[in-house]
């Protein structure tokens, strides 16, 4: 489904990804884990397609197409999503506007008709009840004054919406209580099948417990240092990462 | 001949041709002297150092519309908010169509300048309220009071409400190359009372046409006055507003302004709070591109104690297109306990677009609540990613960003058409198709 390959990419002539290779197939869970400054935001941003990151070198491929040329919305379209670390707040915009317009615009992209109200009310019923959110806090501004746990239901939320094909989970745990936790995992669960793929990024083992990984990648300095199966994330929970740091130098 | 001078002497010819009483005319000779000494203000006077009438002086404006417009009900239908639920005060080039409109007596009085000008019947409320608020100092009012003849006359007695919202419509049928216009509105609304007024200008053509307006509005002790200014015209009329609100105790006076049209608007927005707990809100709209000009100036006198006043203006800039807001408070050194807000928030979404925001605040008590703010900025690059990333093309991205931006003024928007009419002329002027109202 997505194919990585020597990926290199800056921000204002400063390069933070060196050379990425990742392939994800349908029907997987990856995590990506590595210490702050890795490079994990930046490589869900540059799968996602934010254009101030440039792709030097290398490229991203979903379903065996270069997305260089692709905007975010073309990519969200072909059903990239990207649950952000810090979720953007819009006033004046409500949860429920924010999703019909988002749902309705991928609908037209495929050539289809707007989803009618009855529908689309009833998705957000059901969806909004799988992952415990009030129905008063679909009528309230995006993300206005939304808790940190608040902010990341609300964007897996949108992930239940919208049924991406490739799902990137950037830091989701954070800012999460265990219950909270508990809610939005099983709701990623729910969504996964064989069809579609999730990208986990993470800095703590925890998440994995929930959301169980079929490999583990390691970032260190815009790297992929060192790749397994789920239990390195336990091995990196005990060990942390300056064994492996010091592999890389290597 | 210049404007100003064609004005001087078309003076004499009107004064000689109107039936008036000689209060009025007093009225008027004064006004006049007044323009003759000012003449037009330039751009070395503070108040309008941004906006330059200089070019509108040059058009060679026809002053007295030739001949009796009309105009199919068919042709106009789309600029009137309802069909049915409001009455109607309309005017082709200047002159009341009664075909058009609809007017009442029925317990209120829903009519027109020029009857309440000349028949005795309204001579005790054009004596008591007639250029009593309005500036004798601004020559541009000065000017309309000197012309004042036509407009809307709205009198709304004690513990009344009438039954549906007043329309005030000027049409501008461009069978004049040029046209000049200045209506006269007085509204008066008496303790208890209650009312809502529309008011728009709308030009059928390209051709050229100013309007001087003038509207004088009185609100007694705990009348509750709504008054929305839609100015969506054609980018070949220009627009001056003068309005001026004498408020007594605890009356609410608020005023929209939603600004999207035009050449070059400037609107002249005065509140003088003449009583204590009284409320005044002035909040606007501005959506511009092209070359237009849109010129915000507001007053708010706090006179008494205990009073509120609340602005909260959003512009957005594209293109060439310039703005101005500039609101000035002042509070008394009796008035304590004052309440005094303004923000003015503005987003420029092209590199040539220009705002010149100015707070004006002078305070002469101490016991006050003042607060004002000003932001010029453009918009967030991460949230229009965020949006992006779920699918909502950048534009549409945009558009809503913009419509979320504008959306506090109009939620006290109290007519709901109103709301939904507003929503889609935004949405018209950003180039979108929302699925939805704000």
């Amino acid at each position: 489904m997505l194919k990585i390959k020597n990926l290199h990419a800056s921000v204002e002539g400063k390069e933070i990804l060196k050379g990425i290779n990742l392939e994800v197939k349908a029907g997987e869970v990856h995590a990506i884990m590595g210490p702050n400054g890795s490079g994990k935001s930046t490589l869900s941003a540059v799968i996602a397609g934010k254009e101030e990151f440039e792709v030097t070198e290398g490229s991203v491929e979903l379903e065996g197409e270069d997305l260089e040329e692709v905007s975010p919305e073309e990519r969200a379209h072909k059903g990239v999503f990207l649950s952000f670390q810090y979720p953007i707040e819009i006033p004046g915009v409500s949860v429920t506007n924010f999703i019909k317009t988002a749902i309705n615009e991928s609908r037209k992209a495929r050539g289809l008709e707007d989803m009618p109200a009855n529908e689309m009310l009833k998705l957000i019923r059901e969806k909004s009840e799988m992952l415990d959110i009030d129905r008063k806090f679909m009528s309230r501004s995006l993300n206005e004054g939304f808790s940190g746990g608040e902010k990341k239901r609300n964007e897996i939320f949108q992930m239940a919406m919208l049924e991406p094909k490739l799902a990137i989970l950037d830091e989701t745990d954070s800012g999460l209580d265990i219950d909270a936790l508990r809610i939005v995992s099983n709701g990623v669960n729910k969504l996964k099948s064989k069809d579609n793929a999730v990208i986990v990024i993470t800095h703590y083992q925890r998440l994995l417990e929930y959301i169980v990984p079929d490999f583990v990648h390691v970032l260190h300095n815009g790297k992929i240092v060192k790749s397994g199966g789920k239990e390195l994330a336990v091995e990196l929970e005990e060990k942390g990462y300056d064994w492996l740091k010091n592999e890389a130098v290597v | 001949m210049d404007l100003k001078d064609k004005l001087i002497s078309s003076f004499m010819a009107f004064e000689s041709n109107v039936d008036i009483e000689n209060s009025v005319h007093d009225v008027r000779t004064e006004a006049m002297k007044n323009f003759e000494l000012k003449g037009f203000p330039t751009k070395k006077e503070e108040a309008w150092k941004y906006t330059s009438l200089k070019g509108l002086q040059k058009i060679d404006f026809s002053i007295f519309p030739k001949e009796e417009n009309a105009l199919e009900y068919k042709d106009v239908k789309k600029y009137f908010l309802h069909e049915i639920d409001s009455y109607k005060i309309v005017f082709i080039d200047g002159i009341y169509s009664s075909y058009l409109s609809e007017t009442t007596h029925d317990g209120v009085d829903i009519c027109l300048m020029s009857s309440a000008l000349t028949k005795p019947m309204y001579k005790p409320v054009i004596d008591v309220y007639f250029n009593k608020v309005a500036s004798k100092d601004e020559s541009l009012t000065s000017l309309n009071t000197a012309f004042s003849r036509e407009g809307a006359y709205i009198y709304i007695p004690k513990n009344k409400m009438p039954k549906k919202p007043v329309e005030i419509i000027h049409f501008a049928t461009g069978n004049e190359a040029s046209l000049l216009l200045q209506p006269r509105n007085l509204i008066v609304v008496e303790e208890n009372a209650e009312l809502q007024v529309i008011e728009r200008h709308q030009s059928l053509t390209s051709n050229e046409v100013l309007t001087n307006s003038v509207t004088e509005i009185f609100a007694a002790d705990s009348a509750i006055v709504d008054y929305y200014k839609i100015q969506n015209d054609s980018e070949s009329a220009s627009f001056i507003d003068n309005t001026y609100i004498d408020q007594k105790n605890k009356s609410v006076v608020k005023v929209h302004t939603f600004s999207f049209g035009g050449k070059l608007t400037r609107n002249n927005l005065n509140f003088y709070q003449n009583g204590e707990y009284i409320d005044s809100t002035m909040k606007g709209v501005t959506i511009i591109g092209n070359k237009q000009h849109v010129d915000h100036h507001t007053l708010v006198h706090h006179i008494e104690p205990n009073c509120e006043s609340h602005q909260d203006y959003k512009g957005i800039y594209g293109e060439n297109s310039t703005g101005v807001f500039n609101g000035k408070i002042i509070v008394d050194k009796i008035a304590q306990k004052t309440n005094a807000f303004q923000q003015n928030n503005n987003v420029l979404v092209s590199d040539k677009a220009t705002i010149n925001s100015k707070p004006q605040l002078e305070i002469f008590a101490d016991d006050v609540k003042c607060s004002h703010g000003c932001t010029i900025g453009q918009l967030d690059e991460d949230a229009l990613f965020y949006m992006q990333s779920r699918g909502i093309p950048k534009k549409e991205a945009r558009a809503l960003l913009m419509y979320a931006f504008a959306n506090n003024v109009l939620a006290s928007v109290r007519i709901p058409e109103l709301k939904t009419r507003i929503n889609k002329i935004i949405a018209k002027k950003l180039g979108v198709n929302l699925g939805f109202d704000l």
